[in-house]
């Protein structure tokens, strides 16, 4: 059963086509992967999925009712959460806190104080930052601002979790522990879907792939199938020989 | 729930001494001069005008000049109103008539950003006062008003009422989710919104909630200037000074505004009466020694001397 369902999605920056007429679904209880060279999309998607920016044509339906339209913070207490590609932690705020706002206000019900605050410690737990609660998020590392991310997502109660690039920039201990968090994220019930660029975690991590290349789904399969593909061979062969 | 671990000490410190101040300035008219009571009126509307301004602006990181739009709403309230109606609800209407502006011109512009947003507001002020001026002179035929006259020590007592609430409202709010949202659509706005915080309903209610205050006090505050018109009353001072005190007294913490207002108006009280002409001059030159020395404001430094003085242990950051 698919928790979340798109159809001709399109969006247009001025002149340039960031996505033109993409449609996908994404499993219920599933580890999708989203890939593409730079500049295919992908964080435009996400941005039209969590209500950052409406789409020029399409519809997108969460649990069968359509969420295009709304704003984000109602598209968050639906239950769809999101973390940045560049990070937006609240950078005075203490980490725990962070956390908080997301049990606060991420959800359709009312949380306690008490309520929030012990899930948000368990959540810290989770994500392994118990250590630094009580410590501002801008002191974080980068890898641990970006677990505070998910920390504060997952706060929000979500039933599918968008995930982009949380691998970028870490080092590979801190791949290693990610992947690691992004399973036990769906063995909560979770489902997942991510952008990556670390194709050993795509390729571990997922069970199914999707691929964008110029704002066009160019593939989709099994991780083994996307690496036998020869339109995603030669659309990663083409970067690489820009590079 | 922003600080946990709070001394229960402190807290009953902290409450004994409001109570004790609050008790002093409710007796204070039975014994000191009047010249003290009308003084302490004008600080008591500058601490008001800096503290609304600081709810709002202070954690959403919004600069609003329409303090100025609101004072002055309250001060026409009073003198299309103050003949016909009870203080007390001359007052209250003036405190909703602005809260009905801030909520009609933040659903407008608080989708504007940094400098876009500072400039509507200071805009509003002069839509405002050229609107009263038209309707003025083409329907009332007239360009000033008289407004009722109040004696001073009626006069604060409503001040010090106002104040009284401003200070609790602006501690309540510190302390609730509320002011969670606020903090968290000043740090990262963006990142509020999908985290599932409503950003335009917290932002619109926090300028409206300040502006209510701020209103009240144009209302009560008008009965001093016995004649207005809409030069008088929307005068850009008031956006002005709100927001230098604050940054002067320091927003980290509650009693930064307070104790700004507090400094610059005795100081204003002083200079204008030994040196009319130069006063603004000293202004200028305390504002531009405490932003350059005092980043964090009176109470930055405050906090400086607690740390000194008592080690890291109690001092907040
Ligand atoms: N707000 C915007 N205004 C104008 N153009 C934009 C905007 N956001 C994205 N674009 C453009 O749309 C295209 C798709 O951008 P997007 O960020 O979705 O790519 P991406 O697949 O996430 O790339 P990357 O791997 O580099 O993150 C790019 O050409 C980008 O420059
Ligand atoms: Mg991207």
């Amino acid at each position: 059963m698919s928790i979340l369902e798109a159809e001709g999605i399109t969006k247009h920056f001025g002149g340039l086509t960031a996505l033109s007429g993409i449609g996908f679904h994404v499993d219920q209880g599933e580890i999708l992967g989203l890939i593409g060279p730079n500049g295919a999309g992908k964080t435009t998607l996400f941005g039209l999925i969590s209500a950052a920016l409406p789409p020029d044509r399409g519809v997108i339906r969460f649990k069968g009712e359509v969420i295009t339209g709304l704003k984000p913070h109602q598209v968050c207490r639906r239950g769809v959460a999101r973390t940045f590609q560049s990070v937006k932690v609240f950078p005075n705020m203490s980490v725990l806190a962070n956390v908080m706002v997301g049990s606060f206000f991420g959800r359709p019900n009312t949380v306690s104080a008490a309520a929030a605050e012990g899930e948000s410690v368990e959540l810290l737990e989770f994500v392994g930052l118990s250590a630094f609660a009580a410590i501002p998020a801008r002191d974080l590392t980068l890898a641990n601002q970006k677990m505070l991310e998910v920390a504060r997502a997952l706060a929000t109660a979500p039933e599918l979790l968008l995930l982009d690039e949380l691998m970028a920039g870490l080092n590979p201990t801190e791949i290693g522990l990610a992947m690691d968090l992004v399973t036990r994220i769906r063995d909560r019930g979770i489902t997942v879907f991510m952008i990556e660029h670390v194709m050993k975690a795509i390729m571990c991590v997922c069970e199914r792939i999707m691929v964008l290349h110029h704002g066009e789904k160019i593939a989709e399969g099994t991780p083994k199938e996307i690496a036998a593909s020869k339109t995603v061979v030669e659309v990663y062969l083409g970067e690489s020989a820009y590079a | 729930m922003k600080h946990k671990p709070r001394l229960p000490q402190g807290l009953l410190t902290t409450g004994s001494i409001t109570l004790t101040v609050l008790v002093l300035f409710a007796t204070l008219p039975g014994y000191a001069s009047i010249y003290t009571v009308i003084l302490l009126a004008a600080i008591f509307m500058y601490i008001v005008l800096t503290l609304s301004w600081s709810i709002f602006s202070g954690p959403t990181g919004y600069i609003s000049l329409a303090s100025a739009a609101f004072l002055g709403t309250g001060i026409y309230t009073s003198a299309i109103f103050g003949k016909m109606l009870p203080l007390p609800v001359v007052v209250g209407i003036g405190g909703l008539a602005s809260f009905c502006l801030a909520l009609l011109a933040g659903a407008l512009t608080l989708r504007l950003k940094g400098i876009y947003f500072s400039m509507f507001t200071f805009g509003l002020v002069e839509l405002i006062k050229h609107l009263m001026l038209w309707f003025e002179i083409n329907l009332t035929g007239t360009r000033g008003r008289f407004v009722i006259v109040v004696d001073h020590i009626t006069v604060y007592y409503v001040m010090l009422v106002l104040l009284a609430l401003t200070i609790l409202t602006a501690y309540a709010i510190r302390r609730s989710k509320f002011g969670l949202a606020l903090q968290s659509i000043g740090e990262q706005e963006e990142a509020a919104a999908h985290t599932g915080v409503n950003v335009t309903l917290v932002k619109v209610s926090a300028f409206a909630i300040s502006a209510f205050f701020v209103g009240a006090t144009g209302a009560i505050m008008a009965t001093r200037w016995t004649y207005i018109d809409p030069y008088i009353a929307f005068n850009y001072l008031f956006s002005f000074m709100p927001v230098l005190m604050a940054i002067f007294g320091g927003m980290g913490q509650l009693y930064g505004p307070i104790m700004g207002a507090t400094v610059f108006a005795y100081l204003e009280e002083i200079l204008i009466t030994r040196f009319p002409y130069f006063y603004m001059l000293f202004f200028g030159i305390i504002l531009i020694v405490s932003v350059l020395y005092l980043p964090n404001g009176l109470a930055g430094l405050i906090q400086g001397w607690q740390k000194r003085v008592w080690g890291a242990r109690y001092v907040h950051p």
